[in-house]
């Protein structure tokens, strides 16, 4: 449809923010300015992080010392939840799901795709803010209000959900607490969708002059996929949740069967509802979730890997194409999470064919990202450190994860801790490792200063040992065959004996870890006032962000820059530095 | 700080911000109704008897209400030409006629739902009438949101029109894509729970 008739009109578009007067509530609570939004879904994301951790790190007590009151803090909380400082198996059921839910949905989600996407991606491509940033805004505060609903969710009657993340049904509609699961839910998909259109349509409309697709960071690619994954994934999740939450409060059997027997009690409702559907809708939201999880991190990983090397990506464009191809596929292998629940071996077999092939572009880029090193005289700074330990870290997530995405090999594998430690080597030391490097890297352009690079050594080195001490047992006890739902870690199982051991060392590497993340947080606040200060591209990188000013104002850049080359033109033959931005014509 | 393309096209695009983003908003709620359907699909195939819907629910008042959305999405098209014919009286009444289709669908959808309610048909009573009044209800809705959006439009949003009426016709024209896909989504939503 064409607009030429109202054309002739001119538009005249009010300054509806003078940002020379906002106050302090307009500029860092109700801000509309991407950056500001990046830095309270990085910051509010990382209190998540840490929180979700800390229930992790109680959970591990009641593996490593099964039954054993909890020294010094165990009377925190409560006689209901650990009466003597013993931990109830309710109150474990609660910590391993808010743990699962809020690590995914309210940790590494906001802080790798709300925080560094909201931040990064507007300045990598030389917009002065996002394409709609009021609804920015909003996707911060429904986020926010998500968040609230989950952590308000451990105080009401009955307690948080107890359901595992996945809230499989028919268990989590007879459960306490799933209610507010399912609200807070509700809020953190609203959230994404406003995310994901924003990011979508800022990164097609928005970018520079010249700012070709095929000009694009690699960080910006996969943000772009992303956001695609986001939008087009989380809505089946909101037509499931709406599904329980009427099977809950509305007294439907979508999810339930007839003549369901609990606690010796037959529940009253028609039945004929179907468990699997759950899981089908569940699994399609978060298989791509995964590719949420992990792609930002890729796109992380490959900037600093290029700024460090000082030579271009190996294979960009292979890069690219495998990206985009991963995007895709990630829609159609959700039901490799099922192979147990009996949906039969013709799906199990095309499940188990679309896994494989997915595995081919994630190859891809890691192989690209791995070649990029070669030859090159790698600058070994905090960033890079983390970079670098991405690569393997996610190299051993994902090798671990053939296995389980083959139907047969699958059975005895299925929900025992192997898998708890494959999910977390891609997820933990991988992708947490890769936000840490963001952090690292684009402090300097949020704050104008660097983080102190000794306290970023130790904060790598630490965590770095400390997540395979607690990560690596999981496979030995997971291919001993112990289940990974167990309150006991295992110790009422005969079988499980030889291996048990392992359940105090990785409960130790956890509790060291956070040792190893105080010199993060003191450097995190140090380095605002006190680190060292730099100019606007402390990195020598080349690309876009690097051309505003260090913090960047409210509409970050001067002049609008143009782009005239590709992203990654570092050593260049003939050149007089060894890097030439892509904003210098 | 204005955001570029709000108003006018990107030249290598085609389009203003507010059309990708609104497309992109229909994309993820093909999604979300494409899930309940094939949640219907699948609760229904694995049923061991299910109703024809014409033996419990009003064909001809659900009739009469796609009549009604189908003309709501008519007047909804002309209220967008009639801005860009520069007609604002004209505008104003096809506008207005749009929000009140809204309405006499949701009256007719109440009494369709209170008859439901008063004959001791509810969501738990069986699973049919489960999926008939989450759809309809999500649908619903959607609905009161799309009329929302419009009144917006028709009463306090209308001063646009003076300020920068470019603006305000995309601005429609986003509103009315909403509403036709919310008139689409009842026209899937009719034959497969009233007539299958």
């Amino acid at each position: 449809m064409s607009n030429s008739a109202v054309d002739a009109h001119k538009p005249h578009v009010a300054h509806e923010v003078h940002h020379e007067e906002l106050g302090f509530l307009r500029k860092y609570v109700f801000s509309t300015d991407h950056k500001v939004i990046g830095i309270q879904y990085a910051v509010t994301g990382l209190l998540f992080l840490f929180f979700g951790f800390s229930l992790m790190m109680l959970m591990r007590w009641q593996l490593a010392y099964p039954g054993a009151a909890l020294p010094l803090i165990g009377g925190l909380f409560g006689e209901t939840r650990m009466p003597g400082g013993v931990m109830n198996p309710d109150f474990y059921n609660e910590l391993g799901a808010m743990h699962g839910t809020i690590m995914v949905f309210l940790g590494v989600v906001p802080l790798a795709v709300g925080g560094f996407g909201n931040f990064v991606l507007p300045l990598q491509i030389g917009a002065q803010d996002m394409a709609f940033p009021r609804l920015n805004m909003a996707s911060y505060q429904f986020f926010f209000l998500g968040g609230v609903i989950m952590l308000a969710s451990f105080f009401l009657p009955g307690g948080a959900a107890q359901s595992g993340w996945t809230s499989y049904v028919p268990l989590a509609i007879i459960n306490p607490g799933q209610t507010a699961w399912l609200v807070g839910m509700v809020f953190l998909i609203t959230s994404s969708l406003l995310g994901a259109v924003n990011f979508i349509t800022t990164t097609i409309q928005l970018r520079a002059k010249g700012l070709t697709f095929m000009r694009f960071p690699f960080f910006v690619w996969a943000q772009f996929v992303t956001a695609f994954l986001l939008l087009l994934a989380f809505p089946p999740l909101e037509a499931a949740a709406i599904l329980q939450l009427m099977d809950r409060l509305a007294g439907t059997s979508f999810f339930m069967p007839a003549g369901l027997v609990v606690s010796g009690q037959i529940v009253h409702n028609a039945g004929g509802g179907n468990p699997l559907l759950w899981q089908h809708l569940f699994w399609f939201l978060a298989h791509p979730e995964v590719y949420v999880l992990i792609l930002p991190a890729m796109g992380i990983v490959a900037e600093i890997v290029a700024n460090n090397t000082r030579k271009p990506l190996w294979g960009y464009r292979s890069m690219v194409y495998s990206v985009v191809f991963l995007g895709f596929m990630s829609f159609i292998v959700w039901a490799h999470h099922m192979f147990m629940t009996g949906m039969g071996t013709t799906m199990a077999a095309f499940f188990q064919t679309t896994t494989m092939i997915i595995s081919i572009p994630s190859v891809v880029i890691l192989t690209a990202l791995v070649l990029s090193l070669w030859g090159a005289s790698i600058r070994l700074n905090t960033p890079m450190l983390f970079a670098l330990a991405f690569l393997p870290m996610f190299g051993i997530g994902g090798l671990t994860g053939l296995p389980l995405a083959f139907n047969i090999a699958d059975i005895p594998l299925h929900d025992t801790y192997y898998v708890i430690g494959h999910f977390h080597y891609v997820v933990a030391p991988g992708t947490i490792f890769a936000l840490f490097a963001g952090v690292y890297y684009w402090y300097p352009k949020a704050t104008g200063r660097r983080m102190n690079e000794t306290l970023g050594k130790i904060h790598f080195l630490g965590s770095f040992i400390c997540m395979n001490v607690v990560f690596m047992p999981m496979f030995l006890v997971g291919l001993a065959g112990v289940s990974r739902r167990l309150y006991d870690g295992g110790a009422t199982y005969a079988f499980a004996a030889p291996v048990l051991h392992w359940n105090a060392v990785s409960s130790w590497g956890a509790w060291i870890m956070a040792l190893f993340q105080i010199p993060f947080i003191i450097n995190f606040f140090w380095s605002i006032k006190k680190g060292e200060k730099v100019g606007d591209n402390p990195w020598d990188a080349t690309t876009i962000e690097w051309a505003a000013p260090s913090p960047p104002p409210h509409g970050n850049f001067a002049v609008a820059p143009e782009a005239y080359r590709g992203p990654y033109e570092y050593s260049v033959p003939g050149a007089a530095k060894d890097f030439v931005p892509q904003h210098e014509a | 700080m204005d955001i570029p393309y709000t108003v006018e096209v990107r030249r290598d695009t085609g389009l203003t911000n507010g059309k990708i983003g609104i497309w992109l908003f229909l994309a993820s709620e093909v999604m979300l109704f494409g899930a309940l359907f094939a949640s219907y699909i699948l609760i229904r195939t694995g049923a061991a008897d299910w109703p024809r819907g014409d033996t419990i629910l009003n064909v001809p008042l659900a009739t009469f209400n796609t009549i009604v959305l189908i003309t709501s999405s008519v007047t909804m098209v002309m209220a967008w030409a009639s801005l860009m014919r520069n007609q604002f009286g004209k505008f104003r009444l096809y506008m207005g006629s749009t929000v009140l289709l809204g309405g006499v669908f949701l009256v007719v959808k109440y009494f369709e739902y209170s008859h439901k309610f008063h004959e001791g048909l509810l969501p738990s009573s069986n699973n049919f009438l489960a999926i008939y009044f989450t759809l309809t209800g999500l649908h619903m809705l959607h609905v009161i949101g799309g009329m929302t959006v419009n009144a917006y439009f028709l009463g306090p949003g209308a001063k646009q029109w003076k300020t920068n009426p470019t603006w305000f016709a995309n601005r429609v024209e986003h509103s009315g894509l909403f509403w036709h896909f919310v008139d689409l989504v009842w026209i899937f939503l009719f034959p497969t729970l009233y007539l299958l």
